[in-house]
């Protein structure tokens, strides 16, 4: 049923071609680290009510780390539609492997550069004064960055499932991703918002990976890191499905 | 040995009939045809065998397999050029047949050798790393070629495999064909609106127009069912008594009337023209020029659809234009 060879070609070619797309991986750095930067900056010495006895800098990070692995994994879930534009998706339904194998080595392969994003980020805000306090820490937050990852990928593989073409892209951006991102509580603590936001927050699943960062990496956390991990698990399951499904019954010319 | 049955297959887009219950039988070794303008209907008749489109009703057989019950075994016997290219730009020749062989389950050892032939087949030896956006258009479409290729296929579709290549070029791919056809012994099912190519490169021709097919047959067969030769009157002012006259003598087959033109099937054409002028002039009719031809696959398409095949892709154009307007676009 699962196809090692075809996850393994499909992996690779995402990896070739994310290698090959060096202003790509600086596009989709560049508004995560300015984000960083200049929040980190402009509000580094504000005593922000609800963070507790952190720095905003050190607050903001697992955020800014959340919103990287958002915006990498929505773009290689809906990069499907690319793959139609270009033709290049004929070939790979063509080809005698099973539709779940197509989906898992899309997902494997966007996650891992989403990751590698991710920890890219991280070690750049290592430099600019982040405090990573242990090993372990960097290991949770990766199954975190994960996490967050299949979640995004598998929404966007239900968007480019149901899109004809690229047109759509810059309104998923505006209305989708940036709601999500805002509602997630990566700029700010959840507690200061009005409890009907807050409730609106809880079914974006960035929250809980966000905060599951902030857990692991900083210490402190809204839910329990426990709660995030289900929560977040639970997520990442049903998009993977849901996105899986849709794509199986798309058509592919 | 049939290669590929088509039985009263039919494809509906939103209720438009694509595909208007065709049935055909391809042979084992065969080099068949789909000749048609644009719209009507091969591309999706390919996407159907093929297995990227379900097809709405009606029954296909590739290699022996059900298309909509055995899809891996269908996938597995084919290799298939698209119309439009397929290849991914940021990566090389070698990479995008690589990929491919993965994808087919090809071993380590048997990928190396065979890619290593298909680039030699179409001559890419020498352009194997290089990225594929670097291609020339005819480049692209010979890796495509040789990536249809890798797997040995039993049946191979090439859909419009020379559209918009130069005339060059195009000789080169029609020899790949053949070659492959003759050597390889692969059965190959190809689409054109090219006349000369369906002419040269097939053994039978299906001519496909608005989703039915309604000619069928090698092309020399399609040639001589016209019968004899053609002699073409340009002529001005109103013709149609002229017609009806020499619609009766014996030795004339048909007449048409296609604007300004009549289109005449003699048996020994050359003999025949004086006796026609003459004919012309008792009738008053002023005849401007005149021509004299064997019966191409141009005149058949003209036979059997009352217009030439320029004309039907001008229609179409229009059509194509309306419905886009139609949804907005
Ligand atoms: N996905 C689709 N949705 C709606 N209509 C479609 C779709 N695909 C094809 N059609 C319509 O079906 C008809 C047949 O199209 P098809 O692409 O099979 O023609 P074709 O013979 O390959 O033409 P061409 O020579 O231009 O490639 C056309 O009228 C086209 O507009
Ligand atoms: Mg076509």
């Amino acid at each position: 049923m699962i196809n090692k060879t075809a996850i393994y070609v499909l992996w690779l070619r995402e990896m070739k071609r994310f290698l090959r797309a060096k202003s790509r991986v600086i596009g989709t750095l560049a508004m995560p680290l300015f984000f960083l930067a200049f929040l980190g900056l402009g509000f580094g010495n504000m005593n922000i009510p609800g963070m507790g006895k952190v720095d905003y800098i050190h607050f903001l990070v697992p955020g800014i780390v959340g919103m990287g692995m958002l915006f990498t994994s929505m773009f290689s879930g809906i990069s499907v539609l690319w793959d139609r534009e270009f033709g290049f998706l004929k070939e790979i339904m063509v080809a005698p492997v099973n539709r779940v194998s197509i989906v898992i080595g899309r997902i494997a392969g966007g996650a891992t550069t989403s990751v590698l994003q991710g920890i890219l980020i991280l070690g750049i805000s290592v430099l600019m004064g982040f405090k990573i306090t242990n090993i372990s820490a960097l290991l949770f937050s990766i199954v975190f960055m994960l996490l967050i990852s299949c979640t995004f990928i598998g929404l966007g593989l239900i968007f480019a499932s149901k899109m004809r073409d690229i047109q759509g892209f810059q309104l998923i951006m505006q209305f989708i991703v940036f709601p999500l991102f805002f509602l997630s509580g990566a700029l700010f603590p959840l507690e200061n918002l009005p409890v009907w936001l807050r409730h609106i927050s809880s079914i974006d699943p960035l929250t809980y990976g966000v905060d599951g960062l902030r857990g692991v990496l900083i210490g402190i956390s809204y839910f329990s890191i426990g709660f995030d991990f289900l929560v977040l698990a639970g997520f990442s399951i049903l998009m993977v499905f849901l996105g899986a499904y849709f794509f199986e019954k798309s058509e592919s010319v | 040995m049939v290669a590929i049955k088509v039985e009263n297959l039919v494809k509906k887009f939103n209720g438009f009939v694509a595909i208007d219950y065709i049935s055909f039988e391809v042979k084992k070794g065969e080099l068949f045809g789909l000749l048609g303008p644009n719209g009507a209907g091969k591309t999706t008749t390919i996407n159907i065998l093929s297995t990227l489109l379900k097809q709405t009703s009606g029954y296909a057989e590739v290699a022996g397999y059900d298309i909509s019950k055995d899809k891996n075994n269908v996938r597995k016997s084919i290799g298939i050029v698209f119309q439009e290219p397929a290849l991914d730009n940021k990566l090389t020749g070698k990479e995008n047949l690589e990929f491919h062989a993965m994808m087919y389950g090809m071993g380590k050892e048997e990928r190396r050798r065979r890619i290593k032939e298909v680039l030699e087949l179409v001559e890419l030896r020498d352009k194997g790393d290089v990225l594929v956006e670097n291609y020339s258009g005819g480049m692209k479409r010979r890796l495509e070629i040789a990536r249809g290729l890798i797997h040995r296929p039993k049946v191979l579709f090439l859909d419009e495999p020379t559209l918009g290549l130069d005339a060059q070029t195009r000789r080169h791919i029609w020899e790949y064909i053949k070659k492959l056809n003759k050597e390889e012994g692969v059965t190959i099912i190809l689409t054109t609106h090219y006349m000369e190519e369906a002419d040269f490169l097939c053994d039978r021709i299906a001519i496909i127009d608005h989703g039915k097919i309604i000619a069928m047959d090698t092309p020399e067969r399609l040639k001589d069912k016209l019968g004899g030769d053609i002699i073409t009157f340009e002529v001005e002012k109103d013709s149609d008594k002229f017609m009806n006259e020499i619609n009766k003598l014996d030795f004339v087959k048909s007449v048409k009337k296609h604007n300004s033109k009549l289109t005449i099937m003699v048996e020994q054409g050359e003999k025949r023209i004086p006796e026609l002028i003459d004919m012309a002039q008792k009738n008053g009719v002023k005849v401007k020029s005149v021509s004299l031809h064997k019966p191409s696959l141009e005149d058949v398409f003209l036979h059997f659809t009352g217009k030439t095949i320029r004309e039907q892709e001008a229609g179409q154009k229009e059509r194509v234009r309306k419905s886009m307007r139609r949804f907005g676009r």
